[in-house]
Parts: C-alpha cells; sequence; structure tokens
C-alpha cells in the first residue's frame, strides 16, 4: 500500500510528463516560427560570403536538414520520428541538453553557470526574508500611527522605482562615488564576495518596498483573529505577541510562497547578471534567442517549466507539513 | 563589549582605508603590479577554429595565436604586407592552360593560373599543448573520464611547424564536419579544393565517427616542396589572394590537434580545437570561460619577432618608435572579462581597471569637447586623469541603398535615376554624422573608403549628382534643385506626374523600436518630405529582413561593409553584378548590374596598385556616381581613449595581430588606480546615523504604548 503523500507526489510526476510535452511542443512551433534554420544557419555563419552551399552544410550538421515536424517522404512512424521536433525533443526528457550550436555542451554551460545565479539569488532571499518579515513587523507593531504611514508611504514608493534605476544608481553611488566595492565582476571562492555585495543590495533594496507591503498585510490579517487578542489578553507584550503568535500562524503562506521560488533560484536574473558582469543562467536564454540557437532555448524552456512544477509540488508537500489541516490524497 | 565590537569595526575600516589595493579593484590584490592587459568582451565568441571564425569579436584572439604566413605593417600606411611566419612574400609565377610560365606582366586572360611559392621560417615551434603528446592520441574512457579541461592534462609538448601544416589547414577548409565560411569562395579558386570537398563527404559518410586524417587525402592544387615551402596554384589571376594569407583562415594547423580533439569523450566536455586553439603565435589561450574570462600568456616557444624599426614620419615624434627593434610581445598576459552593458566598461575605465576604452553615445559628451571650429578635443575630466584620444577612419562604408531590381527606385531609366538622385540630395548626411555619430564619420563621395587606394580626396572626389565645389569644400545641392530633378524624374512635389498620386517609398530596415532608432528613422522621414515625398519605415526582425535582401523585395535599406583587405575590389566588388544578392547569393545588396561597370571591374581587380589602376578604378566610381545605387552613406570614424600608462597604440582597421606591439608601465597604473579609488566612508556612516535615529521615536512610542497599558 504506498502511502498517500508518495501516490500523490507519483501522480504529480505523472501529470509533468504532458505538460512538458506540450511546452517543449509550444516553444518548438513559437520558435520555428519566427527563425527558419536557414535563418539559424545565416546568422550562426555570419553575414559576409555566406554561400547556399554553406547553408545546407551547416543545417545537414546540426540535424536541421529534416522536416520540421511531419517528414511526408517516409513511411510509418519514421513520419514522426525523422523530423528536427522528435530529433531535437527525445532527448530532453532524459535530461541531455544536446550541444549549442557552437558546440558547447548545454548540460555542462547549465551546471556552471548555475553556480554564479545561485550565489546572487540564496543570500538575496535569505536576507531579503529577515529584512522584509522584520520591517513588516515593524509596521504592524506600529499600525494605524504616523510611522506605518510614512513605512507604507516608503514602500509603495520603493517598489514603484525601475529595477534599472537601482542598479544604475546602486553602481554609480556605492562603486563609482565612494569606491567601496567593484563595479562588476565575478570570482570564485571567497573573491566572490566582493562582487555580491553590492547586487545583492541592490537586490535588497529593490524588494524590500513590495516584500514589505505583501507581509505586513500578511500579519495585519492574522492580527484580528481570536488567539491574538486572547494572548494579549494573557498579559503578553505586543512584540512577544507577533513575533511568537502571529509569525507562527503567518508562516504558511510565507512558507509556501517562497518553496514555490526555490527552484526558480537556478534560473538567475536577467539584468542583474547582465549589469554585473556574473556568468549565472539568466542571460543564457536571452543570449541564445538572440543569437538564435534553438538548443539553449529549448533546454532553458523545459528546465525553467520542470523546475516550476517541482515548485508547485513542494509547495504543496510543504503546506500539508506546515498545516496538519490539509491533507494530500483524493 | 559593545565597545571590543566597536574597536573591532573601526579596526577593520582602518584597515580597508589603509590598504594599497582599493576596495572597488575587481582584480586579485597580486596582480596589481603586474605586466597584465585588462579588456573586456561583450559577446563571448563562438569560434576561435581559424577555419570558422570570421567576426571580429573572435578574431581578437585568434589573430594573437595563430601566425598566418604574412602581416601587415604595424606602422606603415597604406598598409603594407610583410611576412610573418614566411620568410618573404612572394610574387606570383603566372601559368598558361597548359601550366607554362608567362611573363609577369601577362594580361589577365591569358592566365589560367597563378602559383604561389611560399616559403616559411624554420625553428618555429608551437606553444606546449597536450596534443603533442602521442600518449594522449588514443585515450581509454576511464582516462578521458578524469579530464574536465585542457590543464587536467600533465603533459604537454610541442613540435616544429612545417610547411604541411599549412597545407593541412587549406584542407581543412573544407572538412566535412567543419562550415567554414570561406569554402565556397576558395573553392573557387584554390585548384582541386571543390574536389577535395566531394572525396572528403565520402569519406566522412563511410565511417562517420572515426578521425577523417586529411594528410591522407591529395590536394591537387596544394603541394609540399620541402619541410619548410609549399606551393598554392589558384585558378586565374587573382592578386588580392595575397591579403588572405593574412587572414587566419591560412594559419597552419597540425595534423594532432585534428587527432586529439577528434576524442569524442573530449568533444562531450567543450574540449575542442574551436575552444583551446594550438598556435605558433607570441599569445597562447590559458583560459577560455566564455562565461566569464578569457585569458592569454606569453607562449613560452615564440620564436620572437622585434618591434618594427620604421614608419610613417609622424611616428617617432609620436613616440612610436621609442622601441624599435626590441623583442616582442610587451605584455605577459592579457585578460579579457565578460561585459554585456556598456556603462560598467566605461566606469571601470575611468577607475583605471580597462586600459583602453571605445566611447558610447552615453559617455561623448563627458569624454569629448567639440569646439567652436568643430575640432575634437578630450574634456579636462579626462585630460586630469591623462587620457589619450586616438582617432583613425575605419576602412568600411555603410549605405543607404536603393534596390535595383525596384519598379520605382531601381532601374537605369531617367526617371528611376533622378528619382535617387534627389533622394541622395535630400537625406543630409552631414547632419545625421552630427546628430546620431556626435561627428563621428566622413561623409561618403563613393564607394571607396578613405585609407584604401582609389580614394580621391578633394573637388576630384566629390559625388558631382549631390554636391558641388563650394569655398574648397563640398557643398550638398539645394533643396530646390532636388525639387527640380524630381519634378523631371515625373514626380513635381511628390506626386506622379500623370496620376497626381503621391509617391510613397518604403525603407525596410531590421532596427528595433527603441528610442535611437525611433528618432532616425523620425529623422529619415523628415528628409523625404523636404522633397514632398512620403517615406514609410517597414521595420521587420533580422530574418524577414535578410529574406527580403535575398529575394529582392526590399526597395530602400541601411547595409555596410567592413573591409577584409585593403584593396578597392574589396569595396567595388559590392557593385559588380557577378555577385548580385538576387540569383547569385552575392555580396552586392543593391543588386546593381551595370555591364559597363563589370567591365572595369574584371579589368581592375587584377591590376597593380598604380596610375593606371586609379584611372580604371575613377571611370567605376565616375558610373556608380552617375548612376547612384547608393543614395548617401559614411565611413566612420574611431575614437579610442587610452590611458597613458598604455604605449604604442597606433589604430590599424585591417589588422587585429597587434596586442604584441603594445605596452604598459604597470607601476604608474597601480598608482593611478590607488590615487582615483580611495574608499569614501562618511556617506555610510551618516546614512548609519539616521537610520539609527530614525529608531529611536518608534523605541520611545512603543514604551508608551506599553506603559499605557500597564497603567
Amino acid at each position: 500500500m504506498i502511502a498517500p503523500m508518495t501516490a500523490y507526489i507519483l501522480r504529480r510526476l505523472l501529470y509533468t510528463f504532458p505538460i512538458l510535452v506540450g511546452i517543449n511542443l509550444l516553444t518548438f512551433t513559437l520558435f520555428f516560427v519566427v527563425n527558419t534554420p536557414n535563418d539559424m544557419a545565416r546568422l550562426h555563419l555570419g553575414v559576409k560570403r555566406v554561400t547556399p552551399e554553406a547553408i545546407d552544410k551547416w543545417k545537414r550538421e546540426h540535424g536541421y536538414n529534416k522536416p520540421l515536424l511531419v517528414n511526408r517522404q517516409e513511411e510509418g512512424k519514421r513520419k514522426f520520428t525523422e523530423t528536427i521536433f522528435f530529433d531535437k525533443s527525445v532527448s530532453l526528457f532524459l535530461f541531455d541538453f544536446g550541444h549549442a550550436d557552437d558546440g558547447r555542451d548545454i548540460g555542462r554551460d547549465i551546471q556552471e553557470r548555475m553556480g554564479p545565479s545561485l550565489a546572487i539569488a540564496v543570500p538575496e532571499l535569505i536576507v531579503g526574508l529577515l529584512i522584509n518579515i522584520t520591517a513588516a513587523m515593524g509596521l504592524t507593531l506600529f499600525r494605524a500611527t504616523y510611522i506605518d504611514y510614512w513605512g507604507v508611504v516608503i514602500a509603495v514608493a520603493m517598489m514603484s522605482i525601475s529595477f534599472l534605476f537601482y542598479i544604475i544608481g546602486g553602481q554609480f553611488l556605492i562603486s563609482k562615488l565612494l569606491h567601496l566595492v567593484p563595479i562588476s565582476g565575478f570570482d570564485e571562492g571567497v573573491m566572490m564576495v566582493k562582487f555580491l555585495i553590492l547586487p545583492t543590495i541592490i537586490g535588497l533594496l529593490y524588494g524590500v518596498g513590495s516584500g514589505t507591503r505583501w507581509y505586513r498585510t500578511l500579519f495585519l490579517e492574522e492580527i484580528g483573529k481570536d488567539y491574538v487578542r486572547t494572548a494579549r489578553a494573557k498579559g503578553l507584550s505586543e512584540v512577544i505577541v507577533l513575533f511568537r503568535h502571529v509569525l507562527r500562524n503567518a508562516a504558511i503562506p510565507i512558507l509556501t510562497g517562497v518553496v514555490v521560488l526555490l527552484p526558480l533560484l537556478f534560473l538567475g536574473a536577467l539584468l542583474t547578471e547582465s549589469f554585473f558582469g556574473i556568468p549565472g543562467l539568466g542571460s543564457y536564454t536571452i543570449d541564445a534567442i538572440n543569437s538564435q540557437d534553438f538548443g539553449i532555448v529549448r533546454a532553458m524552456v523545459f528546465l525553467g517549466s520542470a523546475l516550476y512544477i517541482v515548485g508547485l509540488i513542494l509547495t504543496d508537500i510543504m503546506y500539508a507539513w506546515a498545516d496538519p489541516r490539509v491533507r494530500l490524497g483524493g | 563589549m559593545k565597545d571590543q565590537y566597536l574597536f573591532l569595526i573601526a579596526l577593520l575600516l582602518l584597515v580597508a582605508g589603509c590598504t594599497q589595493t582599493p576596495l572597488n579593484n575587481p582584480y586579485p590584490a597580486k596582480e596589481t603590479t603586474e605586466n597584465i592587459l585588462y579588456s573586456s568582451f561583450s559577446e563571448r565568441p563562438k569560434h576561435l577554429d581559424p577555419a570558422l571564425s570570421y567576426s571580429s569579436n573572435e578574431i581578437v584572439f585568434t589573430a594573437q595565436i595563430y601566425e598566418t604566413p604574412f602581416q601587415y605593417h604595424y606602422l606603415k600606411r597604406p598598409y603594407t604586407l610583410i611576412p610573418l611566419a614566411a620568410e618573404t612574400v612572394p610574387k606570383p609565377i603566372y601559368l598558361d592552360k597548359i601550366n607554362h610560365p608567362l611573363p609577369e606582366n601577362a594580361p589577365a586572360e591569358e592566365v589560367a593560373f597563378s602559383l604561389y611559392e611560399i616559403k616559411i621560417m624554420p625553428h618555429i615551434q608551437y606553444q606546449p599543448h597536450p596534443a603533442f603528446s602521442n600518449i594522449y592520441h588514443n585515450m581509454t574512457g576511464e582516462q578521458l573520464d578524469k579530464i574536465n579541461q585542457l590543464a587536467d592534462f600533465k603533459e604537454t609538448s610541442s613540435r616544429e611547424l612545417t610547411a604541411n601544416d599549412f597545407i593541412y589547414e587549406i584542407k581543412r577548409l573544407v572538412h566535412p564536419k567543419l562550415s567554414s565560411p570561406i569554402a565556397g569562395f576558395m573553392s573557387e579558386y584554390i585548384v582541386g579544393l571543390k574536389e577535395l570537398s566531394e572525396t572528403l563527404k565520402q569519406a566522412a559518410a563511410q565511417s562517420p565517427s572515426t578521425f577523417l586524417d586529411l594528410r591522407k587525402y591529395p590536394l591537387s592544387g596544394v603541394e609540399e616542396v620541402d619541410r619548410y615551402t609549399y606551393r598554392i596554384k589558384i585558378v586565374g589571376k587573382y592578386p588580392q589572394f595575397l591579403y588572405w594569407l593574412a587572414m587566419p583562415f591560412f594559419a597552419p594547423i597540425p595534423w594532432e590537434a585534428d587527432l586529439f580533439y577528434s576524442q569524442k569523450g573530449l568533444i562531450d566536455k567543450n574540449i575542442t580545437l574551436d575552444w583551446y586553439p594550438i598556435g605558433t603565435g607570441p599569445y597562447m589561450l590559458t583560459v577560455n570561460n566564455p562565461n566569464r574570462q578569457m585569458v592569454m600568456v606569453k607562449n613560452p616557444n615564440f620564436h620572437g619577432e622585434n618591434y618594427p624599426k620604421d614608419g610613417e614620419e609622424e611616428d617617432k615624434p609620436a613616440g612610436l618608435l621609442a622601441n624599435a627593434g626590441l623583442p616582442m610581445p610587451f605584455i605577459d598576459k592579457a585578460i579579457y572579462s565578460l561585459e554585456k552593458e556598456d556603462i560598467p566598461v566605461w566606469n571601470k575605465f575611468l577607475q583605471g581597471y580597462y586600459d583602453a576604452s571605445g566611447i558610447g553615445s552615453d559617455s561623448f559628451d563627458q569624454a569629448i569637447r567639440i569646439g567652436a571650429t568643430g575640432n575634437v578635443d578630450l574634456s579636462d575630466e579626462m585630460k586630469e586623469k591623462g587620457i589619450r584620444l586616438i582617432t583613425g577612419t575605419s576602412p568600411t562604408t555603410y549605405y543607404l541603398g536603393f534596390n535595383m531590381l525596384d519598379p520605382i527606385v531601381g532601374g537605369f531609366s531617367d526617371s528611376a535615376r533622378k528619382l535617387r538622385q534627389a533622394v541622395a540630395i535630400a537625406i543630409d548626411q552631414e547632419e545625421s554624422i552630427a546628430i546620431f555619430q556626435n561627428g563621428r564619420g566622413v561623409a561618403m563621395q563613393g564607394p571607396i573608403p578613405p585609407g584604401i587606394f582609389g580614394y580621391q580626396e578633394g573637388r576630384n572626389g566629390i559625388n558631382p549628382e549631390v554636391y558641388d565645389w563650394v569655398n574648397e569644400k563640398p557643398q550638398r545641392k539645394s533643396i530646390q534643385e532636388a525639387k527640380t530633378i524630381l519634378a523631371e524624374a515625373g514626380y513635381p512635389a511628390g506626386r506622379e506626374a500623370k496620376s497626381g498620386t503621391p509617391l510613397i517609398l518604403y525603407f525596410d530596415t531590421p532596427g528595433s523600436s527603441g528610442p535611437d532608432d525611433k528618432a532616425h528613422f523620425d529623422w529619415l522621414r523628415k528628409q523625404f518630405a523636404k522633397i514632398d515625398l512620403q517615406l514609410v519605415i517597414r521595420n521587420t526582425d533580422y530574418n524577414r529582413f535578410q529574406d527580403k535582401m535575398q529575394k529582392g523585395t526590399a526597395q530602400m535599406f541601411q547595409w555596410g561593409w567592413h573591409a577584409d583587405y585593403p584593396d578597392p575590389e574589396n569595396f567595388l566588388f559590392l557593385l559588380y553584378g557577378g555577385n548580385a544578392k538576387v540569383g547569385k547569393g552575392g555580396e552586392n545588396a543593391t543588386n546593381y548590374v551595370n555591364p559597363a561597370f563589370d567591365r572595369l571591374f574584371d579589368q581592375m581587380r587584377n591590376m597593380e596598385n598604380g596610375p593606371e589602376r586609379q584611372e580604371v578604378i575613377d571611370k567605376m566610381v565616375a558610373i556608380f556616381k552617375q548612376d547612384l545605387p547608393w543614395a548617401t552613406g559614411f565611413h566612420p570614424k574611431v575614437f579610442g581613449l587610452y590611458h597613458n600608462w598604455y604605449a604604442n597604440i597606433k589604430p590599424n582597421h585591417i589588422a587585429y595581430n597587434t596586442l604584441k606591439y603594445v605596452r604598459l608601465d604597470p607601476q604608474i597604473r597601480a598608482t593611478s588606480r590607488t590615487q582615483w579609488n580611495r574608499p569614501i566612508w562618511w556617506p555610510v556612516f551618516v546614512l548609519s546615523g539616521i537610520l539609527a535615529t530614525g529608531i529611536v521615536p518608534a523605541v520611545i512610542l512603543y514604551r508608551r504604548r506599553e506603559k499605557g497599558k500597564l497603567q
């Protein structure tokens, strides 16, 4: 007899398969509506002296010389297996991402780039959570006072400013004027830290407005409940009521909100990585779209979809774990 | 306890403030006074295999690693070919159909073949590389599992460069697994290359997974004479072929490289010739992480080369001959970091962390001051830092072209020609350069850019269809004149004379919808409106645009060409009928076909530079100016900024193997960096103080509230 939780996870994983096939088909169709294999070859071979023979040769070498979805020259199942779609899709489900158009192993590239993406995303998430929750708790503590009012005004102002402004402003102020950290770059090991300070601070500043407002809303919803009144009636101080009782009860939406994000942290952040020269996964997909590298595009879309589904499954599991009233199964 | 913490923080800050290495230094402190050049790249190089590489962002690396038979003199202008791996620049031997030698001045139509005999210098060694160790030629799966990067190979070796290595690379141009961009083009010239391509295709099809040993397949037009000499036989007379031999496509590749890199375990780990080149040049690539950094260090086996002893007249006073005769290269290491955005690159340059920089449009005003007379000077901020500005005109032509197959703007009817002329007058190229290029360009008068033989300056050089010569300078004809010409073309006041319907013209572009493009398109519309013509911008994506160009359905478009080599043929062939884009897939984007021009081109392409060739070129340019397949255009001026510790800079827009010539003074750089990047802490303390002060009223309020509860 399989436990309900295991059965639930297995069932969700089985659902994943058709979803991923669908996403893959959609990516394939959208990509090739815009880019034909001829376009890809032309872009890859450069703009100078590209002959039709060179284009044919490139397509042959890279496996783009077959029909896209249906091969009418073949019989039986080969009608569908002797196509670009089949060739390029099957290996994905074995997490074999193949090679980029420039010959690099996509799987290795992803592995290499995941580290730098996580190096920014993880501290930003953890420190961000601490700061946002503390700030939201502070505003909740002083709800309906001028501190709360001005706190919300500042939060709204901070979330209204473009991320690009934070990046350029931060680089200008902290690195260019004050000379405190490098403006961009990346290194390995301990040397990495000095390159992470500025992007992390900027990421935190950008997220603090929306984060604080979101958690403040959660806490305000909790603060009016009966158990809070009971705690106060017991004579507990407001700080203890908030941090011991309200925080614990608001943990479920916080936890589920965070868990769904966890797998996506691997995918990196485009703007941060571009401006700070961090070799993460954020800019990998955009670069691939610009260079019309279908191998990387499909791998990243597939990976993104798979991680998102994993995130949703994890959220469900966490929900059941955190709230005994929730039961998975059925 | 609190005091202890405060003391510790103060001590840390003091140490940070006193340290010799600035806090914002992106490089390890131990590199501070090392002889390292720091530069950046924005797009990761796709290919470093010389048979494949054809992009400017790749040749920055390949040109330092590989040595071709010839190179361009670093200082002399016009660009002059000199030997590199070869001992001399050979004169071709002309042969007739039965391979009998012909005199040097034989007419081109009699020359069936040209023979180039190239003698290379002996004792040139390859860089140390595991490919030269036999033990790594046939590795087992277990051995390959332990290898993740080239540095994991414990043993390296080398061997002498031979003529066969050059022959091997020529064969690689048609290797069935490589898509060399010049394979098709060279197959038309090098005798036997086309046949070899077919043979190799069949051989590869028979055993697709094994190493294809090109040594076993002869190439009839290329032969080894002795260990250090080889001959290349090409079809007909093609003097520009020597220039091709100065491009990395013709650099030597040892057969061991192909054998070593053909092992599947290495290919799976991205360890290929495309990523780890093997050359004989002054530098070798030691780190290839195009996601982050590319590092080249001095090749310990480099055969040695001395800095040129002669140059142009102005080179000596400019200090460019200070190192004459000294052994090169001067720099020990070059580190290129990936920078996707311009802003960090510019700021790091100002902080001294990059040794040179271009000038983006965002930073132009900060860097450059343009005087009342139009003279260009550095801003005070740049001068204070000792930064130098070095400019040069690139051998590049950007032009607005007409599709000559188009029923309205194309063709050779009087109406179409006058319509093109009216448009050419209306588009104020000088204004465009001033607005969109910050003045960094020279308005086009003909297809040949300055610095290339055949370019004419002054009165003789202007396009009389578009300009008049007034006060010793070209002056664009008036709009009134353009309107008159337009009326003569059959479009008075921008309307068709017969039907009265307004004439609408179309400009096809793969431009984005960004603010810069939008401003440019608005400006372009206004130029047409000056002569009452309506212009519609057809903005499509890159692929659709290319498709339109291939099919010849675009009407007007912008195109450009940067010289492959310093010969007028490399620009005039853009107008040759045999190179038309439609039907022939060539580089003649306007599909301009004029038999008179083509005849002169066939004559000019085989001539040596001299008055006779100039005369033919002048006739061709005159035909071009009369027909106007290109309405207008410009040759960009390149502005480069260099710190005062960076020496021996002379812009070279044709050659790329220039790293060996430049030198640095790391001590001046280190001092400047420290001086320019002292950390400023007080704003941090002030901000912390404000935050701390901000908490006080909250604490007071909370205490008051708690007290109130108790009462």
